[in-house]
């Protein structure tokens, strides 16, 4: 067990992580079925104000308090209890996390800021949105100086020993993802929230979208890497294998870092005032950060593989059925790697630019970040709360919840396949994203994508269900569960692997050459935008 | 670093396959010209109907088979919201916005690109089939954005 005040500070990250996973969720449902005609919103809620709760509540609100609460956890298993200032600046970020959490809801419920989780200008949401969102994202920067400044403690104090893998993939996690959130604090410090008070009249939108994007990605990114660091060091100990290199998996953070930034054009790709040269440039970018999701696979493969032939197994794929598909800690995260595998190949697709025209703003993409975040990343989410609330809360993970466990990864990989599958289909076809049903009075093309959205609601209530059940466990395994001592899986790195390389730890070297990949991809395509830039836009409310 | 052989041959196995759908993706948009839209044309998006020419969007004949498109989004339409071509016509759509991003897209074909306020946009398609299209708006604009849609006929 970790020190209590730290499983307090983690237990308080999760907590907020799954209200608004609940609340976001049940957004979730009733699009999808407004989407496909079952229903139509009471009480003067809209369509696209669930849109935004949705997207803000899940897609950064569940997924960084988990994120935190879980990089928390691990940090004070892997390099003991927290120091008092840490630990202190933690409390900080939380609370400015969590009041930007409640005041973005509030304008969200009012009315007050149906921008969508993007918040494109010239759309423009009320000021106190703007000023929820910075909160939210200074608040993470507390946290994450406050894991930089555990991690120097502690390094200072072992006379710079190794850091744990868990905890160097933490403080790479967070430098990932300060980085990458100065973009989009800038855009909202320096052109929103002064447009949106009436400071200033006018806005430049190219200047927004880029700033927003150069983040965009790499938030990607940093809800994917809390995953790997489950893969990487938790689910080894669990099948009862080792960690294959301790080395290998630092590189792949350290490409993580270099190669998930400077591609955000990929995600402006249709869009006019970048040349194509830039964007050809970034695309090249994008495909680089493949590699280290390459080396992810490997790696994981190479563990199930070795830890099963251990155990006896024989001939080419004997290893594949020994592994614990009864053990849920194993199983969710397992079937978020699988869908990784469509997920990723859809990725690389949405990247090419020819292909981008195809689907681009279609539900093709929808579709495909379901399966990304909403499967791969939440699934191992899932599996990584069954055994880390009981933990911190000092019970257990009962055989019997085990089993819940194991039939909602089912339901939630089952509703998935339906509305994503769904959403993939129809996006081929050209039914855009975020939509209100529609059927363009009746053109014959819009009427084919009715049935695909049929599935997606039946996806989408499949999926409901499960979140059901997942609330019910996880408050089982926090407020029932019986008391006793749980274990939190760390690998152990396999004998004969190569011992790790210093320089890895150069974070000088890593984050000055990410800053310098950051400064080749944007800084003459950013120049003439501005130099070149048009007259801005007034703001519009079109809710 | 000492790297596993077989995963040494796993990475070049990716690696070779990631230049390879660079290589098509690059081959097609600098040697057959598939490029993304990319115009870098500006205007002031706040008298955007009152510049020419887009204080007259119209769908003109500029040559055999030719047009041009020009076409204003704006909250929650397309102006002009009805053309009819001939089959085998290649239009040159030029676009721009009145007020917020709006999208752009003809499902069916490949025509799809996004419409910042401040900029012009421009793609070109030729029409080979007859048939009533669906021009769309595929980026949110607003609480009527699902209603944002125009027709192109293309009659035989």
């Amino acid at each position: 067990m970790i020190d209590k005040r730290d499983a307090k500070l983690s237990l308080g990250f999760l907590s907020v992580s799954f209200i608004a996973l609940f609340i976001g969720a049940i957004a979730g449902l009733l699009q999808t079925l407004v989407r496909s005609g079952t229903i139509e919103l009471p009480l003067h809620i809209g369509y696209y104000q669930l849109l935004t709760a949705h997207g803000v509540l899940l897609a950064l609100i569940f997924t960084t308090f988990f994120i935190v609460g879980f990089l928390y956890a691990g940090i004070s298993k892997t390099m003991g209890a927290l120091y008092d200032v840490p630990r202190r600046t933690a409390w900080l970020g939380f609370a400015m996390m969590t009041f930007g959490t409640i005041l973005a809801t509030i304008f969200i419920l009012l009315n007050k800021a149906t921008v969508l989780y993007t918040f494109y200008a010239p759309l423009q949401a009320s000021p106190w949105f703007y000023v929820a969102l910075v909160h939210v994202v200074v608040g993470s920067w507390l946290c994450a100086f406050s894991m930089w400044n555990q991690y120097y403690i502690w390094k200072r104090r072992t006379k710079n020993k190794l850091s744990p893998l868990f905890s160097y993939m933490a403080v790479m996690t967070m430098a990932l993802w300060f980085i990458a959130t100065l973009g989009v604090a800038a855009t909202v410090i320096l052109q929103f929230i002064p447009w949106s008070i009436g400071w200033v009249d006018k806005i430049d939108i190219l200047i927004s979208r880029t700033l927003f994007w150069y983040f965009g990605h790499p938030l990607v990114y940093f809800w994917l890497l809390p995953a790997y660091m489950c893969w990487y060091v938790v689910i080894p100990k669990i099948i009862g294998g080792k960690i294959f290199s301790d080395a290998l998996a630092r590189l792949s953070f350290v490409l993580f870092l270099l190669f998930s930034i400077p591609v955000g054009f990929h995600h402006q790709l249709l869009e006019p005032g970048i040349s194509h040269s830039w964007k050809f440039f970034q695309v090249v970018l994008t495909f680089m950060v493949i590699v280290p999701s390459l080396m992810t696979a490997f790696s994981m493969f190479a563990v199930f593989e070795t830890a099963g032939r251990k155990k006896g197994a024989k001939g080419l794929f004997g290893w594949f059925k020994v592994l614990p598909w009864k053990d849920v800690r194993f199983f969710a995260p397992m079937m978020g790697m699988l869908i990784f595998v469509p997920a990723g190949a859809g990725g690389i697709i949405n990247a090419s630019h020819q292909l981008n025209q195809v689907i681009h703003n279609t539900l093709w993409v929808t579709g495909h970040f379901h399966l990304t975040v909403a499967s791969t990343v939440a699934l191992t989410f899932f599996g990584i709360a069954y055994w880390l609330v009981p933990y911190l809360s000092g019970r257990t993970l009962t055989p019997q919840m085990n089993k819940l466990g194991i039939i909602q990864t089912i339901m939630w990989t089952v509703g998935m396949a339906f509305m994503s599958g769904a959403m993939h289909l129809v996006g081929l076809f050209g039914a855009p994203r975020r939509t209100a049903y529609t059927t363009y009075s009746d053109h014959p093309q819009a009427m084919d994508w009715v049935p695909y959205q049929a599935a997606m609601a039946i996806g989408g209530t499949i999926l409901f269900i499960a979140i059901l059940l997942l609330m019910y466990i996880i408050g089982y395994l926090a407020f029932k569960a019986p008391k006793g001592e749980m274990d939190f899986p760390v690998g152990e790195v396999e004998e004969e692997a190569a011992a790790t390389p210093v320089i890895l730890e150069n974070w000088k070297l890593w984050v000055g050459i990410c800053a310098a990949l950051i400064l080749i991809a944007y800084t003459i395509p950013f120049w003439h935008m501005i130099e070149h830039g048009p007259p801005g836009s007034t703001g519009y409310k079109f809710w | 670093m000492h790297i596993h052989k077989y995963e040494k041959i796993w990475l070049w196995s990716g690696a070779v396959c990631l230049t390879i759908f660079l290589l098509i993706v690059g081959v097609s948009a600098y040697a057959m010209g598939n490029q993304p839209p990319s115009h870098m044309e500006t205007i002031d998006p706040q008298k955007a109907a009152l510049t020419a020419p887009f204080d007259k969007p119209a769908l003109t004949k500029i040559g055999d088979n030719e047009y041009e498109a020009i076409m204003l989004a704006q909250a929650f339409t397309f102006t002009p919201s009805k053309m009819t071509v001939p089959k085998g016509s290649t239009v040159h759509f030029k676009v721009t916005s009145t007020d917020v991003v709006h999208g752009f897209q003809i499902p069916a074909t490949n025509v799809n690109m996004m419409i910042t306020p401040g900029y012009v946009s421009k793609i070109s398609h030729t029409f080979d089939k007859p048939g009533k299209y669906l021009i769309l708006c595929n980026e949110y604009c607003g609480v009527g954005h699902q209603v944002m849609a125009v027709t192109l006929e293309v009659t035989s």
